[in-house]
């Protein structure tokens, strides 16, 4: 008896990491980390049925058309597109360009930074100023297109604006876009890089034919 | 000269003891980030790929609706359908499904409700384009397309 109790009891704790391993294993297997990322739209109100939509007044200039047909083709401003290479740049020029800005746009133009205003074309046929009713990149589908190729079209425009955005308040795009909006100075940072330059995506309805 | 005496034998044996905590630490951290999937998906899910993904801070206003093609063409047909918790719905449904959606949030957050939508990057954009007038009609206008990150090549 007495030399059982001076034997240091001591239990065998080398499977212990191997039983942890195991459970360890299961759950690396089963997990997945919930993914909750993706490309924002809102989509604008009801229609009032007895109401006909109300109709927006834009010149031709100011309208950046994209036109997906049923076959995943392009047409862009008129133009015929295989792929989608430099269309963001593109959208990003035409919403910079500042054509015919009126007073409240030379005062937004004058707030950019350099980089900004270098890629204001000024160009009389394309958009007057990038602030609301000025510059509105319009998408429309057919309904035989393929959603990924209308998912890669939106993210081409949100990128522009990104980048816009981005620019402005002097943050990398990837910055800019994961800012949650959590304290004040990240809201501050949104507001001030959205600021006058609201993101107008219009999505038409798809048309039916040909599909 | 003296003082600084030759080590004539390294100790080899490398402390195991602490390797169970490190391990079961890991063990934690994936028990904690695991959600085990409740529903099955009955519809494929090949989600499209995207660069400017957003993320959204608050999950209990997101809603899931998934659409893609039946994995099982034999009961449900080959067209792409849409599901919404566990069950196959048709498109008029998804006005009722909503409300419901809804009626499980707090009375504030009621117009905050975030659709996500899981659509398979094969469907075509008839069927998105119903789903979203259907929500437009349900007055759930703040949608996401879900989409997985890619990686940019310029």
């Amino acid at each position: 008896m007495g030399k059982r109790s001076r034997m240091v009891q001591e239990v065998n704790a080398g499977s212990m990491a191997d039983i942890a391993f195991l459970l360890l294993i299961f759950f690396l297997v089963t997990t997945t980390i919930a993914s909750d990322k993706g490309i924002l739209n809102i989509l604008p109100p009801k229609q009032d049925p007895n109401q006909p939509p109300p109709e927006v007044e834009l010149n031709e200039r100011n309208i950046f058309n994209i036109l997906v047909n049923a076959n995943d083709q392009l047409l862009i401003e008129g133009d015929f597109r295989e792929n989608t290479d430099g269309l963001s740049d593109e959208i990003k020029r035409f919403i910079m360009n500042f054509g015919n800005p009126d007073e409240d746009a030379v005062a937004l133009y004058n707030s950019l930074p350099a980089t900004l205003k270098a890629i204001a074309g000024q160009s009389p046929e394309s958009s007057d100023h990038p602030m609301t009713g000025g510059a509105v990149v319009s998408i429309k589908t057919n309904r035989g297109t393929s959603y990924e190729t209308y998912l890669e079209v939106l993210d081409l425009v949100k990128k522009a604006y990104f980048e816009i955005y981005a620019e402005r308040v002097g943050l990398s795009t990837d910055e800019y876009r994961t800012l949650s909006g959590q304290s004040a100075a990240e809201r501050e940072l949104i507001d001030r890089g959205k600021e006058s330059i609201p993101m107008a995506i219009s999505i038409a309805e798809p048309d039916k034919i040909g599909s | 000269m003296a003082k600084f005496k030759k080590k004539t034998k390294a100790d080899t044996n490398i402390p195991t003891s602490a390797l169970p905590d490190i391990i079961f630490m890991l063990l934690f951290f994936f028990m904690v980030t695991t959600v085990l999937r409740e529903q099955e998906i009955l519809v494929e899910q090949k989600i499209p790929q995207a660069t400017q993904l957003q993320k959204l801070q608050k999950k209990t206003l997101i809603s899931y609706l998934y659409v893609g093609k039946p994995k099982n063409p034999s009961l449900y047909g080959s067209e792409p359908r849409i599901q919404a918790n566990d069950v196959l719905i048709n498109t008029s449904d998804i006005l009722l499904w909503v409300n419901q959606e809804k009626d499980n949030l707090s009375e504030v957050e009621r117009d905050q409700i975030t659709i996500s939508l899981k659509a398979d990057r094969e469907v075509k954009m008839g069927p998105i384009s119903d789903i979203q007038f259907e929500l437009r009609e349900a007055d759930a206008r703040k949608l996401m397309y879900a989409s997985v990150g890619k990686v940019e090549n310029n």
